[in-house]
């Protein structure tokens, strides 16, 4: 029974041991923003913050968030960042962007003026087939300057 | 040319998305994990488990089922699971059902299957050659279909030519696997003896017969729902057909509602990718380096089974198979094999990288062996005018692709500039380019192409692609939207919201557009479903008809109530009519047909939704030839690329990309380049990166992302995309597609830019470093 902080709510219910930090969100709290898509920590859809660092969800226990403070894409306040992404066209199916939002969303708090490098590197962890990259780095980008 | 901010987009980046996983399941609902082969080939025994494990054997599962209907009729008989024999590994043996999918992935443990091995066969030649284990005996061999084509006069030409160059390619297997994998809820009503299946199937819906007769029920009885999102497709979504009959089949059995999502090792293992194809294609060439024949000889591996709707990559190019040349002579010899593979099926430029890197690379060479420049060689055989119709019945409907190079020309020549920059410096750089011809909206016909045309006669002579879409008005004015396509991330409801509002003189605000597809209440055909860039070009277009229909039916109740000719009537900023005071409120209007149909004019129909079908009567059927145009409408493109290549690690970088596009009129711009750099980053993941390899024993070795890597934004360059518009004549709003041209064109493009880096004449996809590296000077 993990007792942790999700976007800013006190939430304690029951886990199996076994239980994904991933499947603990999506399916026993219904938030589904966050995405499931490949449970083997390399595509990035599931990327959450667990007490502000960007984790992957589906390589962590739920138990092991224990006293955590999580935050999902549904946590998060709208705004230069959601703004950006609408006026680059910087998702198109809009599966892998609840993960790039809070990489980026972690990454532009440390790194307020990133280079484009920089950007990149950040989103190499994540995979997106749809949009070729480019439109995300320049909302990335937008979003910083803002 | 319009282009908004996209209506799906609040919500996705909210986490408001709407996908298969995320919808409440049905209750009472039982998860289900698959117990897939672990042996490229073995005869099944038994299937067993303990007391408790509900399990489903593929011998059970298919006792109710029947063998999925193929357009080429052969022993090889095709279901969604295993029976008496597996033939690749991953292929669905049993399926187990439990309270949640942890514990159903518990119980596969519990699962024991006898198998006995068998030689396996992995690569297609090898497949048909004397002597090669026979993955269907009832068959006799495992060549599924050979056929020979001839247009014009090829062996005149070859033997008039100057030269003849030739080039073999074993093109390799890879997938654009989107990021959300497949998933599914199916149920089965005892009482209406119906199925309910709701799942991101992205058509065709020539398959939702083809599921329905497997499951043995008229298709009225399989009603097939789409969820709101779906998190990617590139054609890749069509393999879930057989897992909608498996489950279905196992709802019936089980009877209960089944949940069933992919995890990613079943997903690269066993979803279907492209096909690998191994090609000989040889050139009648005159001195000046005009072709003037083509002969193909192309061996197609489908895999384990010829799963609907193949073969069809090898038939989708037949009417084009000499790209963007005039080339007036065409001979291709098509062989279609089975291998201890997962079944190939639908993937973004189906069928075209298979024809075009080949025939781009071999222009390349043409140049090079005859010391030409290659982009004059290039110009000399393009298509100099349209409409053209090609050898083997393609009819390429509008487009000058002359002054579509021309506008790349000049990063062409800064390019060449920067090789010469580069190579002084001793590093080693490469210019690339490639030509293709992108065809859109399939012919439902064109895969009868592999029948001989008796047997097309025999069983009806197939053609057309219907296109259907909805329109319709509330008695407050607000107009609903649906249509015939499955949205993967395209944004159709954005592009059908600007499309219907403009009919209406409405914003796209006042549209609502419905994306979830459902078979029993929606209008479609055979070729519903969101594939060969049909969107733009037919349902979009089929949208708008649908709209004016019902903007003629407004305008002439608006002439009739304000006493105006018809032809005065417009629509504009919410009102109807002829300006101030001559108008009435649009919502008024639709009002008016809703509450007083009694005492409208005599001749106005009251209702306010109209259906509208259309079909490109340009699609015939293949003739008595074998001639087939099997698109509606044609694009162009002509891309180029410098790359560099690392002379220590054969790392391959690219370094500079421009993609060219004649699309015909674009809908949405941004979106629509949007498609090039989503299309082209997939294809730097076919050429560079991904292949789906097997070892000797058939075992795929590429189950994770680690082992089959797609390209990250450190790989992907920024490409600079530039538009010719020349609106098709054919298509309602004289759209082409624009999102798998850079799938056909940038392989080879590449691939051309790396030979010339290297100065070498043969490679093989893909140019992993380990590849490249071996390969250097």
């Amino acid at each position: 029974m993990p007792r942790m902080t999700v976007n800013g709510e006190a939430v304690e219910a029951a886990a199996e041991p076994r239980l994904l930090l991933s499947d603990f969100l999506r399916h026993t709290l219904g938030l589904t923003g966050t995405h499931v898509g490949c449970e083997h920590g390399v595509c990035g859809a599931c990327t959450v913050l667990i007490d502000g660092r960007p984790a992957r969800s589906c390589l962590a226990f739920a138990v092991q968030c224990e006293g955590a403070e999580i935050m999902t894409v549904e946590g998060l306040e709208e705004g230069p960042l959601h703004t950006a992404f609408r006026r680059h066209f910087a998702l198109q199916c809009g599966f892998c962007t609840a993960g790039i939002l809070m990489s980026l969303t972690a990454f532009l708090r440390e790194t307020p003026r990133p280079s484009e490098r920089e950007v990149r590197e950040v989103l190499s962890g994540h995979l997106c087939r749809c949009t070729g990259y480019t439109p995300i780095v320049a909302a990335a980008l937008e979003a910083a300057d803002a | 040319m319009t282009g908004g901010e996209r209506i799906e987009d609040r919500a996705l980046l909210r986490g408001r998305g709407r996908f298969i996983d995320d919808l409440p399941a049905p209750p009472r609902t039982l998860h289900a994990a698959i117990l897939r082969s672990p042996h490229a080939h073995a005869r099944v025994g038994r299937v067993s488990a303990p007391e408790g494990v509900r399990l489903f054997s593929g011998q059970e599962i298919a006792a109710g089922l029947r063998p999925f209907i193929a357009v080429l009729r052969t022993p090889m008989r095709h279901f969604p699971v295993a029976t008496g024999k597996v033939r690749y590994v991953g292929e669905p043996v049993a399926v187990v059902l439990a309270e949640d999918r942890y514990r159903a992935e518990d119980a596969l443990e519990l699962v024991e299957v006898e198998y006995e091995p068998l030689p396996a066969v992995v690569s297609p030649s090898a497949a048909i050659a004397e002597g090669a284990p026979l993955l269907h005996e009832a068959a006799g061999t495992n060549l599924a279909n050979r056929r020979r084509f001839s247009y014009g006069d090829p062996e005149g030409a070859f033997a008039a030519a100057d030269h003849r160059f030739a080039i073999e390619v074993r093109y390799p297997r890879s997938a654009v696997t989107p990021i959300e994998c497949f998933g599914l809820v199916a149920a089965w009503d005892p009482d209406a003896d119906a199925f309910e299946v709701t799942a991101p199937f992205q058509g065709p819906f020539a398959l939702h017969p083809v599921m329905a007769a497997a499951l043995g029920v008229p298709a009225n009885r399989l009603r097939l729902r789409t969820p709101p999102d779906s998190g990617g497709s590139f054609g890749i979504k069509q393999g879930l057909a057989p897992y909608i009959v498996l489950m279905a089949a196992v709802a019936r059995l089980a009877g209960r509602p089944v949940k069933w999502i992919e995890d990613r090792l079943e997903h690269l293992t066993a979803a279907g990718s492209a096909t690998n194809r191994e090609t000989r294609l040889e050139a009648a060439v005159m001195a000046d380096g005009r072709v003037t024949a083509l002969r193909y000889r192309q061996l197609e591996d489908c895999g384990a089974y010829i799963k609907a709707p193949e073969p069809a990559t090898l038939y989708r190019m037949h009417g084009a198979m000499t790209g963007a040349y005039d080339i007036p002579n065409l001979e291709v010899e098509n062989s279609i094999a089975v291998t201890n593979k997962t079944p190939s099926g639908l993937n973004r430029g189906f069928g075209g990288p298979q024809v075009y890197f080949p025939l781009e690379r071999l222009m390349h060479r043409i140049a090079d062996r005859l010391g030409l420049d290659r982009l004059e060689v290039l110009r000399r055989n393009l298509v100099k005018a349209t409409p053209h119709r090609t050898a083997s019945g393609a009819l390429y409907d509008s487009g000058d692709f002359g002054a579509v190079i021309d506008l790349a020309r000049p990063a062409l020549d800064e390019l060449h500039a920067r090789r010469a920059a580069v190579r002084a410096e001793g590093r080693l750089y490469g210019v690339g380019m490639a030509a293709a011809v992108e065809p859109t909206v399939s012919n439902m016909g064109y895969i009868t192409t592999v029948l001989e045309h008796e047997q097309r006669l025999a069983g009806g002579l197939k053609n057309g692609a219907l296109a259907a879409a909805t329109v319709a008005i509330d008695p407050h004015g607000g107009v609903t939207v649906t249509a015939d396509s499955i949205p993967q991330g395209q944004g159709h409801a954005t592009v059908l919201a600007e499309t219907v509002a403009r009919m209406f003189g409405l914003t796209p605000r006042d549209i609502r557009v419905v994306t979830e597809f459902d078979s029993a209440r929606d209008a479609w055909s055979i070729a519903a479903g969101n594939y060969s860039c049909r969107f733009a070009p037919a349902v979009a277009g089929t949208a708008w008809r649908a709209a004016g229909s019902l903007r003629d039916r407004l305008a002439r109740l608006a002439a009739a109530r304000l006493d105006l000719p018809l032809e005065d009537i417009r629509f504009e900023g919410g009102m109807v009519g002829a300006g101030p005071d001559k108008e009435v409120p649009f919502a008024r209007l639709a009002g008016l047909a809703h509450w007083s149909p009694g005492t409208l004019p005599q001749g106005v129909e009251p209702a306010l939704r109209a259906t509208e079908f259309w079909s490109p009567p340009e699609l015939g059927p293949p003739d008595a030839e074998d001639r087939i145009n099997a698109s509606a409408a044609y694009g162009f493109i002509f891309d180029i690329c410098g790359v560099e290549v690392d002379a220590d690690t054969g790392r391959v970088r690219i370094d500079r990309y421009a993609t060219a596009h004649d699309a015909g009129r674009l809908l949405h711009r941004p979106m629509a380049d949007g498609q090039v750099r989503g299309g082209l980053s997939n294809a730097i993941g076919a050429t560079l990166f991904e292949a789906f390899v097997y070892d000797e024993a058939g075992q795929p070795l590429a189950g994770t992302f680690a082992d089959y890597p797609p390209p990250t934004a450190c790989e992907v360059p920024d490409p600079e995309i530039l538009h010719l518009e020349s609106p098709s004549p054919f298509t309602p709003l004289g759209a082409k597609g624009i999102g798998e041209g850079n799938a056909m064109s940038a392989p080879p493009c590449i691939a051309n830019a790396v030979a010339d880096a290297l100065g070498v004449e043969d490679l093989e996809l893909p140019l992993t470093p380990a590849r490249v590296a071996a390969l250097l000077p």
